[in-house]
């Protein structure tokens, strides 16, 4: 069987920049991924790459067998690819439940908006914003935003759900709320790539993570193995600190 | 605004204009066809610029091709209505290519690129001489029946128009392509993403947007009987019926309606008594509106329940 999502040599240039270099990814059904990597490396171009949002300039993009390099975003979203923004982008004047009856609707498998309104109040109770369901989507807080984000995705039915920072911002026992919900959202069967810079987040859930650095995939592996590889300590770090770390672990942590 | 309340204005409003002929006054009928006329096209605009939020000056060119399509196959001796018809489909598959071209700007790029379609539009009718008998304009064969049947026929035609949009309106509203559509219109980008397929909506807004207006040209065009370029590719027509709407409340089901209505009749009884200063009285008008009336009159009066 082919796996959800395949990347090979994708690349992605803006004028004279290299976003995304020459990627090679496989994602199987299930997997919870981190995706890491410094400011700037790739990691939100990569994203789009797989949405649609962006085309690559050259390599393909595979989605459960077919190639959806050219697609277009909406067509993403029809497939199963749901996304949350690191930006958060809501439709700020409609309310809260309208904003996710609007995934539900184009994405998910609502035939009327009446079938929407109900199947977006069960994603919005999920996320604990029931309450806030007719209110407009422009008054709420930075974290309940990140989680109409998240209500929103679900309601698209995704396969793969692709989380940009989705805790970026919050405290840490909202921190902790999210953590619950992402993995109850792995258990329905959905596989989930993570975009974070939270090393809490990523190592608590993540079965493998990816470091991208300079638009290139540089580390590949479960998460102790990557954390640990000096090629993602001088990515993050830069040369000196990562030769001192690897003489003396304990003393350049505490540095 | 509730429910109940939109449909006994839509209900008041048709009533009020089909009653015109009671008044057994040509004049008045006259001014109820203007309405109606103006109705139509407040309606097909309200499509693309209050649901979808893209700000068309196109009116006028939906208008002037329907005018013209009219026109020239009711002298080729189709049938009337039949030619509106005609006029209409001709109508939604320029604006199907055309929108689909215009489409892709956005913002202030969008109304400036609408703009130019009026101007085209009218450059074609004035240079096709051969066809569209150019800047000398064009006869249509007259209705026979006399003034009196006349009259009231185009204005129950202009009603008919009308309440095909209206039902257009509604049908649109309450479905998957007005829920996208106001997706579009609070942020494109985020419709895209949801799964909203933002191109072909958009251009089933501009179909829209331009199928009424067509019809309600190629009325217009049998009822005046006589067009010629400058009137039927009119910028002022093409200003004024965004105006009308923002003055109603764009978006909204009565909101174009009540708008149309109310600058016409303030056109009738207020400025035919300042003709020099009309377009100024326009234009003081439009700037009232950004600054005061945000959600035009039915946003008015939610606020005022609001508050009570």
């Amino acid at each position: 069987m082919s796996a959800l999502l395949e990347l090979t040599g994708v690349s992605k240039r803006f004028g004279g920049i290299d976003a995304v270099r020459g990627v090679d990814l496989r994602v199987e059904r299930g997997e919870i991924i981190g995706l890491i990597g410094p400011n700037g490396a790739g990691k939100t171009t990569l994203v789009n790459l797989i949405t649609g949002v962006h085309r690559a300039t050259a390599g393909t993009v595979r989605f459960e067998g077919a190639d959806v390099t050219a697609q277009r975003p909406h067509e993403a979203a029809r497939r199963g690819l749901a996304r949350t923004f690191q930006i958060v982008q809501p439709f700020p004047q409609m309310t809260v439940l309208e904003n996710v009856m609007a995934g539900s609707l184009f994405a998910g498998a609502s035939a009327t908006p009446a079938i929407a309104r109900e199947d977006a109040m069960q994603h919005l109770e999920r996320v604990g914003l029931g309450a806030q369901a007719h209110r407009p989507a422009a008054i709420l807080t930075l974290p309940s935003r990140k989680r109409l984000e998240l209500a929103k995705s679900l309601a698209m039915k995704p396969r793969l759900l692709l989380l940009d920072e989705v805790n970026a911002g919050l405290n840490t026992s909202e921190i902790d709320g999210a953590l619950e919900l992402i993995r109850s959202i792995a258990a329905d069967g959905v596989t989930i790539i993570l975009i974070e810079h939270l090393m809490k987040v990523v190592l608590s859930l993540s079965q493998r993570v990816l470091v991208l650095h300079q638009g290139a995939l540089i580390a590949d592996g479960p998460p102790r193995a990557v954390v640990d590889d000096p090629r993602v300590v001088e990515a993050y770090l830069g040369a000196r600190f990562a030769a001192r770390f690897a003489q003396h672990p304990t003393e350049a942590s505490r540095a | 605004m509730a429910s109940h309340w939109r449909r006994i204005g839509i209900g008041l409003w048709l009533l009020g204009v089909a009653a015109a002929p009671l008044s057994g006054d040509n004049y008045v009928i006259k001014i109820a066809t203007f309405v109606a006329f103006y109705g139509a096209l407040a309606l097909s605009w309200n499509f693309i610029g209050g649901y979808a939020g893209y700000p068309s000056f196109a009116t006028a060119a939906f208008v002037g091709l329907g005018s013209y399509a009219g026109a020239l196959c009711q002298n080729a001796g189709v049938p009337m209505v039949l030619s509106w018809g005609l006029a209409a489909g001709v109508t939604a598959i320029a604006a199907a290519a055309l929108g689909f071209v215009v489409l892709r700007l956005r913002g202030h790029y969008f109304a400036i690129g609408s703009i130019a379609l009026v101007e085209i539009l009218s450059l074609i009718a004035s240079w096709w001489s051969g066809l569209t008998g150019g800047g000398e304009g064009l006869n249509v064969t007259i209705l026979p029946g006399g003034p009196v049947f006349i009259a009231r026929f185009f204005l129950y035609a202009m009603l008919a128009i009308v309440v095909l949009a209206l039902v257009a309106t509604v049908l649109v509203e309450r479905g998957r392509l007005g829920f996208g559509l106001r997706c579009i219109a609070q942020n494109e980008d985020a419709a895209e993403m949801v799964g909203v397929p933002t191109t072909l909506y958009k251009v089933l807004a501009f179909v829209l947007s331009g199928v009424f207006c067509g019809a309600a040209g190629a009325a217009y065009a049998s009822w005046v009987a006589y067009i010629a370029p400058t009137d039927a590719f009119s910028i002022l027509l093409t200003v004024k019926v965004p105006v009308m709407v923002l003055l109603g409340g764009p978006g909204t089901v009565f909101g174009p309606l009540l708008g149309s209505s109310a600058l016409v009749l303030l056109e009738e009884t207020v400025w035919a008594r300042f003709l020099e200063f009309h377009q100024a009285i326009l234009g003081a008008v439009i700037v009232a509106l950004i600054f005061f009336l945000p959600g035009g009159l039915l946003g008015l009066a939610g606020r005022v329940r609001k508050s009570a």
